[in-house]
């Protein structure tokens, strides 16, 4: 490419080359420096540290305190029955968090029009959005992660006056370690529709819906229709890894609703991937 | 080298570049000029990989720009729309963008020094005003030394000082034998600063030359004379080697109608040989113009090609005194062409 400049430009010193080859790298290091220098990331962070602890602390402590109260016996036995399940059942509302940055991630890129920064850096387009889906996938994996076992060993804690629930029993470890996994993949899915809808309330709006409102929707179906349609839903699908073992009346594993969500983000960000690469930016 | 084959970018019905071809050759500054909505911005797009044409061709030394291996380090392109996160530092918005070509930071650094930005380099540039926007836009697009730069409507927003600055650091980048792409409505900045012109309208091209000759070739040298003596001084001009004619729409101005001067456009003598011609004839003079500037030729080329224009009917007749003006119909350099504003905004 050198050879290609006119000879006046080519005799000026040129910048300090670095050693080409490690494109993705750089790629990589690029989007984390992005991500890492906006007030959102760690914001939206800290909100899902605090309330993912929080709701964790508050539902074991509830727990304990009404243990012995009217009616319930019924729900005793099914906190026996998966203690685990009830501990993460904090990440209910913190991973809105995620959902929010996830998408925020790709559409403040819009909104600021960085993105034409970053297309004419990066002009194949694809590179760029992988990149960004596996620094953000990481960051929410490590967050994630030990913010699972912050909460089980805390919520265990609380509980262990009644329950005894430890990471050695069945399906616990795998479902405190899914529970960081499946985070990770709901930001994943979160940034995809970002980067689909372009506009962030409209972004942000679509994945709460799909998070929440859905399988409200859906479990009014009538029959068994509702249940399947409900089963399959990303959010409803992933959010099985986080118990211990198959519940009655769960159609999936803890792993198939995982493998249906991550089928469900990998589809989304396929699309996102080919409209970024199709639309102008 | 940009070279741009038969380029076309519809949207919706609304054709924004229409079949448009030129080269934009190194080691000098070649303006792009042309009304707002003529297609500047959108032409700088499809060249620079941001939209896709839906015909045509558009290629840097050679290449696609989607196709460049280092492209920051091959093209440097400011655009007009701004492309910061406000929230983000301009020091961070400069390294994210240069550990994609694997920059060092160093580099970084050395271009926040170059446009002036050191002492804000962490602040967050949502609190920017928009002449350090487009010096941070300026930075970025320098950040990889390259050898082709486009630089959308660099002017706009900054002071007469930011403007000497850009002017002359896009001729020092010329004569470094970069190729140097600069758009602008503001025909008197590109007289000053481009040795040579594309100029489009309503998306196509309408000249393609130098900047000498672009003057040369759209100015009639006529002009403006007004007397109360027209039937006399005529007479003269005619015996001189000129040509006059009465110049009804130059002679409605407000003045005139007062003072009892009418009006002759005059080709084929120059201002000086005309005062000349009436001194020596004892004819008074109202006024002396020579009407012959870069702008006046470019309303010419673009006339009849304004997307969004303000077209004359019953407006100021051309030529007439005007504020904000000088002798020349000159204006300074930077502000909004006074007369003759046209909407804000390209056709998106």
């Amino acid at each position: 490419m050198t050879s290609a400049m006119p000879a006046a430009t080519a005799a000026r010193p040129a910048p300090p080359r670095a050693s080409r080859g490690a494109g993705f790298g750089h790629l990589l290091l690029s989007e984390w420096t992005k991500l890492r220098s906006v007030r959102s990331t760690i914001w939206s962070l800290i909100v899902l540290v605090i309330v993912s602890l929080g709701f964790t602390a508050l539902i074991a402590a509830l727990t304990v305190a009404n243990w012995t109260g009217p009616h319930a016996a019924s729900r005793d036995a099914t906190i026996l029955a998966d203690p685990v399940s009830t501990i993460l059942g904090g990440f209910g509302l913190g991973q809105l968090a995620v959902c929010v940055l996830g998408a925020l991630v790709m559409t403040t890129e819009y909104s600021t029009g960085v993105i034409r920064a970053s297309l004419l850096a990066v002009p194949r387009r694809i590179p760029m959005l992988v990149a960004k889906g596996v620094v953000f996938a990481a960051l929410i994996l490590v967050v994630g992660e030990i913010l699972a076992f912050g909460s089980f060993f805390l919520g265990s804690v609380i509980l262990h006056s009644r329950v005894v629930v430890t990471l050695g029993q069945p399906g616990v470890a795998r479902a405190v370690i899914g529970t960081g996994l499946a985070l990770a993949v709901l930001g994943l899915f979160a940034m995809a529709i970002g980067a689909l809808i372009r506009h962030t309330a409209g972004a942000i709006a679509t994945v709460i819906g799909v998070v929440l409102v859905l399988p409200i929707l859906t479990g009014l179906l009538p029959g068994t229709w509702g249940a399947h349609i409900n089963a399959y839903l990303p959010e409803q699908a992933g959010g099985l890894i986080s118990q211990a073992h198959q519940q009655a009346g769960n159609l999936l594993s803890p792993w198939q609703g995982f493998g249906v969500f991550c089928i469900w983000t990998a589809l989304l960000l396929i699309a996102a991937a080919y409209l970024l690469r199709r639309r102008d930016a | 080298m940009i070279e741009a084959r038969d380029l076309t970018k519809r949207y919706g019905d609304q054709t924004a570049v229409d079949h448009l071809s030129f080269t934009v050759e190194p080691g000098k500054v070649t303006g792009f000029l042309g009304p707002n909505g003529a297609g500047k911005s959108t032409t700088m797009r499809l060249v620079l990989g941001l939209d896709r044409p839906q015909s045509g061709t558009a290629t840097i030394n050679g290449r696609r720009y989607r196709d460049l291996a280092e492209p920051l380090r091959t093209v440097g392109a400011l655009l007009e729309a701004k492309s910061v996160h406000s929230g983000r530092s301009a020091r961070n918005h400069l390294l994210f963008l240069a550990q994609t070509q694997g920059l060092p930071s160093k580099r970084v650094d050395e271009v926040l020094g170059l446009v002036g930005l050191q002492a804000v380099a962490r602040k967050r540039a949502g609190g920017f005003s928009l002449g350090m926007s487009q010096r941070l836009g300026i930075a970025a697009a320098l950040l990889g030394d390259p050898a082709v730069l486009l630089l959308d409507e660099p002017v706009n927003g900054l002071d007469p000082e930011g403007v000497l600055w850009i002017r002359n650091l896009m001729k020092q980048l010329a004569a470094e034998g970069k190729t140097v792409f600069v758009s602008s409505h503001l025909m008197n900045e590109m007289a000053v600063t481009a040795d040579h012109l594309i100029v489009i309208g309503r998306g196509k091209l309408i000249a393609d030359c130098s900047t000498q000759e672009f003057i040369a070739r759209s100015s009639d040298k006529s002009v403006l004379v007004r007397t109360p003596d027209t039937a006399r001084l005529t007479e003269l001009i005619i015996a001189a080697g000129g040509q006059a004619a009465a110049d009804d729409q130059a002679g409605l101005g407000e003045l005139a109608s007062s003072d009892g001067a009418k009006a002759l456009d005059v080709t084929g003598l120059a201002a000086p040989r005309i005062f000349e011609l009436a001194a020596s004839a004892g004819i008074v003079l109202h006024e002396l113009t020579p009407r012959a500037s870069l702008e006046e030729a470019f309303l010419e080329l673009t006339s009849g090609s304004l997307e969004f224009g303000v077209h004359e009917s019953g407006g100021q007749p051309p030529g007439s005194p005007d504020p904000g003006h000088d002798d020349h119909g000159r204006q300074s350099p930077g502000s909004e062409p006074g007369h003759r504003s046209v909407p804000e905004g390209s056709p998106r």
